[in-house]
C-alpha cells in the first residue's frame, strides 16, 4: 500500500490509523520580526498539529534570530509534514527535528530542560519539609518569609512534575513554568 | 525620469510605491479607491506609466488580478483600502494560494498612531491575511517600504508562487523617506530550491526506463515554471512515447491535439485516465499535488506503481502519497536535467508500450465524455464543444466559474498551449471567471476572452460587468444557464435523496437587459440549431457580451469518482441512471466534500 495515513489534511484521510504517534522536539530558527510567533503557532492551529509546549526567545542579538522550540505530538508522517511547513513560512531559517536528530546520533532523546518557580505557603512541619525536598531536587529559594518560599527549580519535565506533585500537600500556592529548552548532545550546532 | 535619478532618492510614502511597482515591471493595477489609500490614487492620478483599472468591488479586483497573472505568467497586483477593502480581498487571497499564482496586494492601513484603537475602517490586516498569504508585512517605517514591495514581488513570483500582502498605514504613505531600488540579494531565510539533485533525476530515468505501463501526470507548476517548462514537458512525452494526462490546472501544458493525450483526471477526468493512473507501473507527477480531487480514495491510489514526484514545494512531496523517487526543485529546471538524461542513457522501447497503448484504447472506446444529443434542447456539452469549434483558430482565452460548466469546460474545450485556461481549482471559488477575464483582456486587448460561466456563478461578481464596460474589454460570458447550481444538486440527487434544497433559482434575471443595462449587449438562445449563429454573433460584438445559453436543466456531469471510491470504480455516464447515482456514495462517503 503507498498511500499514506494522516487525522488531518484531506477528507479522504478516512482509513485506519497505522502509524503510532509520538512525541518530538522540534528547533526553530527564526528572525525576530513582528508576526514571527504567530506565524508558527498559527500553521499548528490552522492545519489542526498539536503543540504540547512551547519556548520563544532571541538567541542572537545582533542577526536578530530567535529559537523556537516546539514540543509536537504526531506520527512519522505527520511530524515530517509540519517540518517542511515550518520551513515554509518566509522569516524560517532552518527547522530541526532534534528527536530524530538524536536518534541519527545514536542517542535515545536530545536534552530538555524546563523551569518552574513553585510558591509555597505554611507554617511548622510542613514548611520545614518543604525545604528539605527542595533541597533534595535541588531546587533553589529566590524569595521567602516567615510563611512563604519561592522556589526555582529546573530539570526535566518528570523531575518538574514531581516535585510539584510532592510540594501539593505542603501549602502549594502557585506554579509558573517555562517550556522546554533543548539541544542535542555532542560538539555539532543544529 | 530614468531610474538613475530614482536611486536613493528622497519621496513621500505613496510616492514610493507607484515608483517601487513601475521599477518591479508592473503595468496595470487592480484597484478600489477608499480613505487609507488616498495618498497612494493622488500619486496614481499623476502618472501615466501604471494604469489603474477601478473595479467594483475588491473581490473582483483580486480575481481580476489572477487572470491577469495566470495568462501573462508575470505578478497581478491590487490595490484596496483599509477595512473592508482588505477583507473583501480575502476570497481571492486564498483562491491564489491554493492555485499558486503570484499576486501583490497593497492594502491601506489607518495611521500607525491609530492602529489597535478599532479606528474608523480599521482591520488587522495582516492578522486576517496570514494564512491565506504566502508571506505579509505591515510597513510602520518609510524608509522600507521601498524595500519591503520590492522583497514582496520577490517572494511573490519566486520559488512556488503565490500572494503576498504589503499593509501601509496612511501616516506611512504621507511620510518622506529614501527609496532604494530592487535589490538582487534577497533576505537568507528564503531560498527556494530550484535545482533538482542528479542522482534522484538519474533514479528517475532508470525506473522509467524499465516501465511498461508508465504515466506522466503533470499539473499547474508546470505552467507556473514558464513557457519553456511546457515546452520540455511535450519534449519528454516525445521522446520516451509515454502516455500524458493533466489536472484541471494543468490543462494546456501538453496539447490536447497531442496523440498521447489521454485527457483530464481526477473525479471529472476521463475513463482512460483515471485507469491509466490505477493500473500504470511508474507513474511521473511534475509539478502536481496529488489533491482530493485527483486521488480519490488514497488506499486504493494506484497501488501498485512506483512514483516519481517533482515538485518545488517540500511540503507537498510526500503530505498525501508517498514518492519513490522524489525530485525537489523547479519543474523547469528538473526536465532539462530528465531530457538530457533520458538522451544520453536511454532509449525508449516504443515497442514495449504496445499492449500498454492497447489496453488505454480499450478504455478509451468507452467514450466517457460521452452524453446524449438532443436536437430541441441545448446540452450543455454540445455548447461547449461548438464554443470549441467555432474559436479554437482564434487566439482565445478561457475563464470559468466553478461548479458543473466548470468541468464540461474542462472536458470539452480543448488546450493546445499553457496560460489560454484560468480556473479556480483548489478553492473552487464561484464569481472567480467573470472578473478573471476581465484581467486576462487588459493583460491581451486583443485576445478573445470568454469565460464559461454557471448561472449561479456569474451573479457572484456580476458587477464587473460595469468594469469590463468602462474599459472597453470585449469579454464575453457564456453562461450556461439551467436555473440550477448545477453542481450542488447532483450531490442532493448522489447524497441526499434527490431533495433539492435551495439548489434551484426561482427568480433569474433577464441576462440580456441585464447585459443592455450595463452598456454591454446580450445574446440568448435556447435552439441547437441556432447556437452557432449566435456564436458567432457574440464573437464579433466589439463589446462585453451576456450570452444566456440555455441549456437542458437536468443534465449532470459525468463521468465522475463518486466520493470515497477510487480511480476504477468510475461512475460513466450511460451507467449513471436515476438508482446508480442515489447508491453511488456509501456511508463512509457522504461525510467527505
Amino acid at each position: 500500500m503507498n498511500a499514506q495515513l494522516q487525522p488531518t489534511g484531506s477528507a479522504y484521510f478516512i482509513a485506519k490509523e497505522t502509524e503510532k504517534p509520538e512525541t518530538h522536539t522540534l528547533s526553530v530558527l527564526v528572525d525576530n520580526e513582528p508576526g514571527v510567533l504567530a506565524r508558527v503557532i498559527g500553521l499548528f492551529s490552522g492545519r489542526g498539529y498539536n503543540i504540547e509546549s512551547l519556548t520563544v526567545s532571541e538567541t542572537e542579538h545582533e542577526k536578530h534570530l530567535s529559537r523556537i522550540t516546539i514540543v509536537t505530538r504526531g506520527t512519522p508522517h505527520v511530524l515530517e509534514q509540519i517540518k517542511h511547513q515550518l520551513e515554509r513560512i518566509v522569516p524560517v531559517h532552518r527547522v530541526v527535528d532534534l528527536t530524530v536528530r538524536s536518534h541519527e546520533l545514536g542517542q535515545e532523546r536530545p536534552l530538555e530542560r524546563e523551569l518552574a518557580l513553585v510558591k509555597v505557603a505554611g507554617t511548622g512541619d510542613a514548611r520545614v519539609e518543604a525545604l528539605r525536598l527542595a533541597d533534595a531536587f535541588r531546587a533553589s529559594v529566590i524569595d521567602a518569609n516567615t510563611e512563604h518560599f519561592i522556589f526555582e527549580i529546573t530539570g526535566k519535565g518528570s523531575k518538574l512534575d514531581q516535585f510539584i506533585a510532592i510540594m501539593k500537600p505542603l501549602g502549594l500556592v502557585e506554579i509558573c513554568r517555562t517550556g522546554v529548552a533543548a539541544m542535542n548532545r555532542g560538539p555539532q550546532g543544529m | 525620469m530614468s531610474s538613475g535619478q530614482n536611486e536613493r532618492r528622497e519621496m513621500t510614502g505613496a510616492e514610493m510605491v507607484v515608483q517601487a511597482l513601475k521599477d518591479n515591471g508592473v503595468k496595470h493595477v487592480f484597484g478600489y479607491p477608499g480613505g487609507a489609500v488616498l495618498p497612494i490614487y493622488d500619486e496614481i492620478f499623476q502618472q501615466d506609466e501604471v494604469e489603474h483599472i477601478l473595479v467594483r468591488h475588491e473581490q473582483g479586483a483580486g480575481h481580476a488580478a489572477e487572470g491577469y497573472a495566470r495568462s501573462t505568467g508575470k505578478a497581478g497586483v491590487l490595490l484596496v483600502t483599509s477595512g473592508p477593502g482588505a477583507t473583501n480581498a480575502v476570497t481571492p487571497l486564498q483562491d491564489a494560494l491554493m492555485d499558486s499564482i503570484p499576486l501583490v496586494c497593497l492594502t491601506g492601513q489607518v495611521p500607525t498612531s491609530l492602529i489597535g484603537s478599532d479606528a474608523f475602517q480599521e482591520c488587522d490586516t495582516v492578522g486576517i491575511t496570514r494564512p491565506c498569504t504566502k508571506h505579509n508585512w505591515l510597513v510602520k517605517d518609510v524608509n522600507e517600504l521601498a524595500a519591503t514591495i520590492h522583497e514582496a514581488f520577490h517572494v511573490a513570483t519566486t520559488g512556488r508562487p503565490g500572494p503576498v500582502v504589503v499593509d501601509i498605514p496612511k501616516d506611512v504613505q504621507f511620510a518622506k523617506g529614501i527609496y532604494v531600488p530592487p535589490q538582487t540579494a534577497p533576505r537568507t531565510s528564503y531560498q527556494p530550491k530550484v535545482q533538482g539533485d542528479l542522482e534522484k533525476v538519474k533514479a528517475a530515468v532508470e525506473l522509467m526506463a524499465g516501465a511498461k505501463k508508465p504515466i506522466i501526470y503533470s499539473g499547474g507548476g508546470v505552467i507556473n515554471s514558464g513557457p519553456e517548462a511546457s515546452h520540455l514537458l511535450r519534449e519528454l512525452v516525445d521522446l520516451t512515447g509515454f502516455p500524458i494526462t493533466t489536472t484541471l490546472m494543468g490543462l494546456g501544458a501538453y496539447p490536447a491535439s497531442g496523440k498521447n493525450w489521454v485527457g483530464m483526471l481526477g473525479m471529472h477526468g476521463t475513463y482512460e485516465a483515471n485507469m491509466a493512473m490505477h493500473d500504470c507501473d511508474v507513474m511521473i507527477c511534475i509539478g502536481a499535488r496529488f489533491d482530493d480531487r485527483i486521488t480519490g480514495r488514497l488506499t486504493a491510489f494506484s497501488p501498485n506503481s512506483k512514483k516519481i514526484h517533482i515538485d518545488i514545494d517540500p511540503s507537498s512531496i510526500n503530505k498525501n502519497v508517498h514518492a519513490d523517487v522524489p525530485i525537489l526543485g523547479d519543474v523547469g529546471r528538473v526536465l532539462e536535467d530528465l531530457v538530457r538524461l533520458w538522451r544520453a542513457t536511454a532509449k525508449a522501447d516504443k515497442k514495449a508500450l504496445y499492449p500498454w497503448w492497447e489496453q488505454i484504447a480499450k478504455w478509451r472506446a468507452r467514450d466517457s465524455l460521452a452524453y446524449k444529443m438532443n436536437n430541441d434542447v441545448i446540452m450543455p456539452q454540445y455548447a461547449i464543444q461548438r464554443l470549441y469549434a467555432l474559436t479554437k483558430d482564434m487566439d482565445t482565452y478561457i475563464t470559468t466559474e466553478v461548479g458543473q460548466h466548470q468541468m464540461w469546460a474542462a472536458q470539452h474545450y480543448h488546450f493546445d498551449k499553457p496560460n489560454r485556461w484560468m480556473t479556480s481549482g483548489g478553492l473552487g471559488t464561484m464569481g472567480y471567471g467573470l472578473p478573471a477575464a476581465l484581467g486576462v483582456q487588459i493583460a491581451h486587448p486583443d485576445a478573445l476572452v470568454i469565460d464559461i460561466a454557471g448561472d449561479a456563478s456569474v451573479q457572484m461578481t456580476m458587477q464587473e460587468m460595469s468594469s469590463a464596460v468602462q474599459y472597453e474589454a470585449p469579454i464575453k460570458i457564456f453562461i450556461l444557464n439551467n436555473q440550477y447550481m448545477g453542481m450542488v444538486r447532483q450531490w442532493q440527487q448522489l447524497l441526499h435523496g434527490n431533495r433539492l434544497s435551495h439548489s434551484y433559482t426561482e427568480a433569474m434575471p433577464d441576462f440580456v437587459k441585464l447585459a443592455e443595462a450595463y452598456g454591454g449587449h446580450g445574446i440568448r438562445c435556447d435552439k441547437p440549431d441556432e447556437l452557432d449563429d449566435a456564436i458567432r454573433e457574440m464573437i464579433s460584438v466589439k463589446k462585453p457580451v451576456l450570452f444566456d445559453c440555455r441549456v437542458a436543466t437536468l443534465a449532470n456531469c459525468f463521468p465522475m469518482i463518486p466520493s470515497g471510491k477510487a480511480h476504477n470504480e468510475m461512475l460513466l455516464p450511460d451507467e449513471a441512471t436515476d438508482e446508480a447515482v442515489a447508491n453511488a456514495i456509501d456511508a463512509k462517503g457522504r461525510e467527505l466534500v
